[in-house]
């Protein structure tokens, strides 16, 4: 097991990404962020939360996304789904889906798959933060960036007690 | 996270694991059941039959409402009108339907076993819709998601079920359940709709006093009585079960605490059941209909990748 990323380093990102965010976002009334069970939401709430200081007192609004049963290797394992929470209204807002890996893309497939069911966005605009930019699946790029890592197909990359892990 | 099973033929072969897995997805699915689109693509891929051999209303929707939620082809067989009313054997239709490629069997039928004797003889993924007077499992499941609902958990939790207990598959899925999760059961009614040796044999209490059994319990599961099933007089009249079992608004109100009341239905109202207890706020029927195809597409949902 390697280190990628340093809980320091992993600080500073979030901190970049939730300022980027809200550069770009200045009326945060059309925006909603939603983190993607399970890696996503840890990062998701480091985000959030960052930009809920930065756009204090009023709030964010933010929830958290599961894609077990849109998921397209169904057959080969069942996984027990975890909690969907999207306590507003779609339609027609700006939704940022927040991740902690973006890998083949195929779970941002599916994040957009459920989220279209919720309704009919504005926009939707990724956020990750880390990218494993070379194994992608599916013709799907992030808009906002952590850090890029160069990986194996075969390696593991982890969020673990606030630093990145990559494991052979 | 899976089950220990590939089939569900009752609760009795069913762990503690399974029980709670089953449980806490069909809460998940209790959510997608909330959203604009009430449906998710996971069982796309599936064809299921719903064999019927025995007449079904809420149930048969129910399962078949949970299998288009989940994105799967279905079709539909009641016995009455199909090549059973011609002499067909209960394998012979079954193959035939599965050489159409079907992947599930939700079935029911009047003879106890049948599923099981299905899932020996067949490479299909079966569930068992209500088998004689053995086991009704997704009742049970989803009574018991139900009272989880209500009081917040199930161990501990005091259910009396009440009524013609010798003729109830749900009240057999239901003890074998709620002894799993820890519930306290005590089962009541007349001396001739209970089984003589049910305590030793499914260690639940019994008890011939409703109002004391009420006055015991949080939650009284209210079982239908079974007329088509009673070849004997067991008691004397509808009207003389009702003044001695049947739960009156007066019995509820004159209890200290307020208890939930539940029922598979079809309820015979003014049975076992008074019209304004059934309509009253302490009833649950109606969440036990909508929490059943929550739990249905939680069972379909963590049986289907067993697929062939």
């Amino acid at each position: 097991m390697q280190i990628l990323i340093t809980s320091k380093k992993l600080l500073e990102t979030i901190q970049k990404l939730a300022t980027r965010l809200y550069e770009t976002h200045p009326d945060m009334n059309e925006v909603v962020f939603v983190g993607i069970q399970k890696g996503g939401v840890v990062v998701a709430n480091d985000i959030v939360s960052n930009l809920q200081t930065l756009h204090a007192p009023k709030k964010i609004q933010y929830g958290q996304l599961d894609i077990t049963f849109y998921r397209d290797d169904i057959r080969n394992e069942i996984h027990s789904p975890d909690t969907m929470n999207l306590p507003f209204d779609i339609e027609n807002k700006k939704v940022v889906l927040i991740d902690d890996v973006l890998f083949t893309g195929r779970t941002i497939k599916a994040a957009l798959d459920v989220l279209l069911d919720y309704g009919r966005p504005a926009k939707v605009e990724l956020c990750v933060f880390v990218d494993r930019k070379e194994h992608r699946q599916f013709p799907i790029q992030a808009d906002y960036v952590g850090v890029t890592v160069e990986t194996k197909s075969t390696d593991k990359v982890k969020l673990l007690n606030k630093e990145v892990v990559l494991i052979s | 996270m899976q089950l220990s099973t590939r089939h569900l033929l009752g609760i009795k072969n069913l762990t503690k694991e399974d029980i709670s897995l089953i449980l806490s997805t069909a809460g998940q699915f209790k959510e997608v059941l909330q959203r604009p689109v009430k449906k998710v693509p996971s069982l796309r891929d599936v064809t299921i039959v719903n064999l019927f051999y025995e007449n079904s209303t809420r149930t048969r929707f129910s399962f078949e409402l949970a299998e288009k939620r989940l994105s799967a082809d279905t079709i539909n067989f009641a016995s009455s009108n199909s090549s059973a009313s011609k002499g067909e054997t209960l394998l012979d239709t079954v193959n035939n339907i599965l050489s159409m490629k079907v992947d599930m069997v939700v079935m029911r039928h009047s003879a106890s076993g049948a599923p099981h004797f299905l899932a020996k003889h067949i490479p299909a993924a079966i569930i068992n819709a209500g088998d004689g007077v053995n086991e009704h499992p997704t009742q049970a499941l989803l009574d018991a998601f139900t009272i989880n609902e209500k009081l917040g958990k199930l161990k501990g939790v005091k259910v009396a079920i009440i009524g013609d207990i010798l003729h109830s598959r749900v009240a057999m899925s239901n003890i074998y359940l709620l002894n799993k999760m820890g519930a306290k059961v005590v089962v009541c009614g007349p001396p001739t709709l209970i089984p003589i040796h049910i305590k030793e044999a499914l260690n639940v209490e019994v008890s011939y006093n409703l109002k004391e059994t009420l006055a015991w319990c949080d939650v009284a599961n209210v079982l239908r009585i079974q007329l088509e099933r009673q070849n004997q007089v067991l008691f004397s009249s509808l009207r003389e079960y009702n003044l001695t079992y049947g739960i009156t608004k007066e019995v509820l109100n004159s209890l200290k605490k307020e208890i939930v009341v539940m029922h598979p239905g079809p309820v015979n109202r003014g049975v076992e059941l008074d019209s304004d207890v059934m309509d009253s706020k302490q009833s649950v029927i109606l969440q036990q209909v909508e929490n059943g195809v929550a739990v249905r597409m939680a069972v379909l949902y963590l049986l289907s990748n067993r697929k062939n």
